[in-house]
């Protein structure tokens, strides 16, 4: 065991399987000899040679297309997407093509490519360093999703998605690189070191694809939440004084729906949170989906706590981010009826 | 204080948009004098290991093998045996045959669409000699010439084209989008480009693994503005893949002419000078000189010194599918009048020039393709067609979205199939 923040899993998830599987490569912009703008893969060029691990060209389009062509070859690319803002260029790679490749051509190739990309804002990054995507993503047959909350997941969750023969589109929330944070800007920021799930194994180990964690068991209400507004939903919990059972659903497709239900069936009450925009965001789906299987145990109707319908905007970025007060007011108000 | 001058414009005229016309008119004399035909063995040709730039001059040629006397001339000959050229031919017209057959069965209801390579066949035909069995294809839509060169059955394509019970694709794919991983094909995509810069990315993957097989892929003109092809020339250039980049320039994209992609004022081989890549410009319908120019990319790939940018220059003498009637658009007898000629009649002649052919033996492979393609077509027929039915099962809907099924797709299928 050691203490890691999540970059420092991250780069373990891919040391970890550079090392087991000669398969596994690693390109994106500035990621080999500097080890990347967030420095997740920071020390892999040097330690397992410029062949697996290399700087591309600015071209997420031609990154994506290599790495499908390289999935049909057999190998296993990761390729890191600079920002998650970045990822449009590489959409019809991803979409028409990556996701696809399995089912036109029953079954004859694969594109087992991993897709990592920081997600998410809380850094001022301003509209283009700062969205949550995820939706997209999870729009889209053929793709999974996956958004882990803590070091000891991300590292497990990667190597899973490494391992996975589909394609994965693996977002990493930015703000959590370095430490949790609990949606409260102006309180000194803490490091992972601090946190339980700072506990990582130094040895390959993996979480599964499609299984949410309860992170706070409780009776009152179920929140679901995912990335950053896993501790933001926590400290809104803690604020409220309210019995929340906080799930983090931590791959979002496949998504774990025995979890939710049984969570959902056994509150009555269902609080949807995330900080991507709201209109057919990801919390769209999860509300339909506890309305067509807990319809009958709700006791109030579902409520989403969700980044506005604007882009992210850089000054205002703290009236824009779905803090710990929107969070507990929406607790609130799916315990008020 | 600014001290820098301030020039104002001396134009008097306004600035003028221009957009390029659309020079054939249906009704009118096919106009061809956008370009300059340059005699065949003109084209020096240069060992494979220049540095890039020397090709450059290459871009504004046209490699020609075959002259107007049917006689194979100039450097670029490949001095083929009379056996594989025959075998090259044959497979040209098996081409045709099947394409003629296909676009009939579209005709007459019995699958939805359909696209003929008529004209261009010599582009795949010859490239598939040229490359090795297992070097790896990255194609468009019009280049079944080379599963067919590779010798993959045209009964399964046949299936395919019908969507029927033997379909190796199981009915998911629109006709002609075919896909086989045991004759190195990869699965072909609707949506145009995509293919190039992936060919890039499997040539990578084979280098990385130390492996000796090449990758080749296809664009058409019309799709160099995507940027999927600034993609495949980048990539290609910066890791020094191991590919052979092909543009088959056959003038039209649907109704649009190739100027319209920027052919106007650069060929798409010069494309290539600005990524430093090798090019090489060839008259496409010229059976020897595609296979010649594409050995020569194929040989210097193979000896790890990177992709060769092709423009194959060739004409698309029949629709761009069955969803599109070109007498709308250019004039009925620009295909008949196309300074290039036909690509299966110029093999032909030449080979009945070297007495290893004859026009008897041409006319009784044509009645022993089309009777073959007729016999496969019945028996294809026999496994189902898209319109009188005969497909893959409900369930098999589902299959391959993922490897594995997850709960919401299985909950589907059980929906689908009539279960609650």
């Amino acid at each position: 065991m050691s203490t890691m923040s999540m970059v420092q899993a991250l780069n373990s998830a891919m040391d970890v399987m550079l090392a087991r599987d000669p398969k596994v490569l690693i390109f994106g912009e500035d990621v080999g000899f500097y080890g990347g703008v967030f420095r997740v893969t920071d020390g892999l060029q040097k330690k397992h040679g410029e062949r697996r691990v290399f700087d591309a060209p600015i071209a997420e389009g031609g990154m994506l297309a290599a790495a499908v062509g390289m999935g049909a070859y057999g190998l296993r690319p990761i390729v890191e997407i600079q920002f998650a803002d970045y990822i449009y260029p590489a959409t019809d790679q991803l979409i028409s093509e990556a996701a696809r490749i399995r089912y036109r051509s029953a079954g004859e190739f694969a594109a087992p490519i991993t897709v990592r990309a920081p997600c998410g804002g809380g850094i001022f990054g301003g509209q283009t360093h700062s969205q949550s995507v995820e939706a997209i993503f999870t729009h889209v047959c053929g793709l999974k999703t996956v958004m882990p909350s803590n070091p000891y997941d991300a590292k497990g969750l990667l190597i899973s998605a490494i391992e996975d023969d589909d394609p994965v589109v693996f977002f990493e929330p930015k703000r959590l690189y370095n430490g949790p944070f609990d949606g409260h800007p102006d309180r000194p920021a803490t490091p992972w070191s601090q946190h339980k799930a700072s506990e990582v194994p130094e040895g390959y180990y993996t979480v599964p694809l499609g299984q949410a964690a309860i992170v706070r068991p409780g009776n009152a209400v179920t929140v679901l939440a995912y990335g950053t507004m896993v501790h933001v939903s926590l400290a809104a919990a803690e604020e409220a004084q309210v019995d929340a059972e906080v799930i983090d659903l931590r791959t979002l497709l496949p998504l774990d729906i025995e979890a939710i239900v049984a969570s959902v069936k056994k509150t009555g009450r269902c609080v949807i949170a995330h900080e991507a925009t709201r209109t057919c965001g990801y919390g769209a789906e999860l509300s339909a989906l506890v309305q067509e299987e807990c319809f009958y145990h709700l006791e109030a109707p579902i409520v989403r706590v969700t980044g506005f319908d604007t882009p992210y905007p850089h000054a205002l970025e703290w009236a824009y981010f779905p803090g710990p007060k929107r969070v507990a007011d929406g607790i609130r108000q799916a315990l008020a009826d | 204080m600014n001290d820098i001058p301030v020039t104002k414009s001396s134009a008097t005229e306004p600035l003028r948009l221009h957009i390029p016309p659309h020079r054939s008119i249906p009704g009118k004399r096919p106009d061809f004098s956008y370009f300059r035909l340059p005699p065949a063995g003109e084209t020096r040709r240069p060992v494979i290991d220049v540095p890039s730039v020397e090709t450059h001059p290459l871009a504004t040629a046209l490699i020609r093998v075959l002259d107007e006397a049917d006689e194979a001339v100039g450097d670029w000959d490949p001095h083929l045996d009379p056996e594989p050229l025959r075998g090259g031919l044959r497979a040209m017209m098996l081409t045709r045959a099947y394409d003629r057959r296909m676009y009939n069965a579209q005709r007459t209801g019995k699958t939805s669409f359909y696209m003929t390579s008529l004209g261009e066949e010599a582009v795949a035909v010859a490239q598939a000699m040229a490359l090795n069995s297992d070097d790896m294809l990255f194609t468009s839509y019009r280049q079944q010439g080379l599963l067919i060169a590779r010798g993959y059955p045209i009964l399964d394509m046949m299936c395919q084209i019908y969507s029927n019970s033997r379909d190796p694709l199981k009915g998911r794919q629109l006709p002609v989008m075919y896909s086989s991983r045991d004759y190195s094909f990869y699965s072909i995509s609707g949506n145009l480009g995509t293919q190039f810069p992936q060919s890039v990315g499997w040539a990578m993957a084979s280098a990385y693994s130390g492996d000796t097989r090449i990758a080749a892929g296809w664009i058409g003109e019309g799709a160099t503005a995507e940027p999927d092809f600034h993609h495949a020339l980048t990539f290609a250039a910066v890791y020094r893949a191991p590919v052979v980049l092909n543009v088959v320039n056959n003038q039209w994209a649907i109704s649009s002419h190739q100027e319209v992609a920027g052919g106007e004022e650069a060929t798409f081989a010069a494309r290539a000078i600005g990524f430093g890549l090798a090019c090489l410009r060839v008259d496409g319908n010229d059976f020897l000189a595609v296979y010649a120019a594409t050995k020569w990319a194929a040989e210097r790939a193979r000896a790890n010194h990177g992709a060769t940018l092709i423009e194959l220059f060739t004409y698309r003498a029949g629709s761009h599918s069955t969803s599109d009637d070109p007498t709308r658009y250019r004039p009925e007898d620009e295909p008949r009048t196309w300074p290039l000629g036909d690509p299966v009649d110029r093999l032909a002649r030449h080979l009945i020039h070297r007495g290893e052919w004859s026009d008897d033996r041409h006319k009784s492979q044509e009645q022993e393709l089309t009777e073959l393609v007729r016999a496969t077509d019945r028996e294809a027929q026999t496994y189902g067609t898209l319109g009188e039915g005969g497909h893959f099962g409900v369930e098999t809907m589902f299959e391959d979205v993922y490897k594995e099924m997850p709960w919401h797709l299985r909950r589907q299928l059980r929906q689908a199939l009539g279960d609650k």
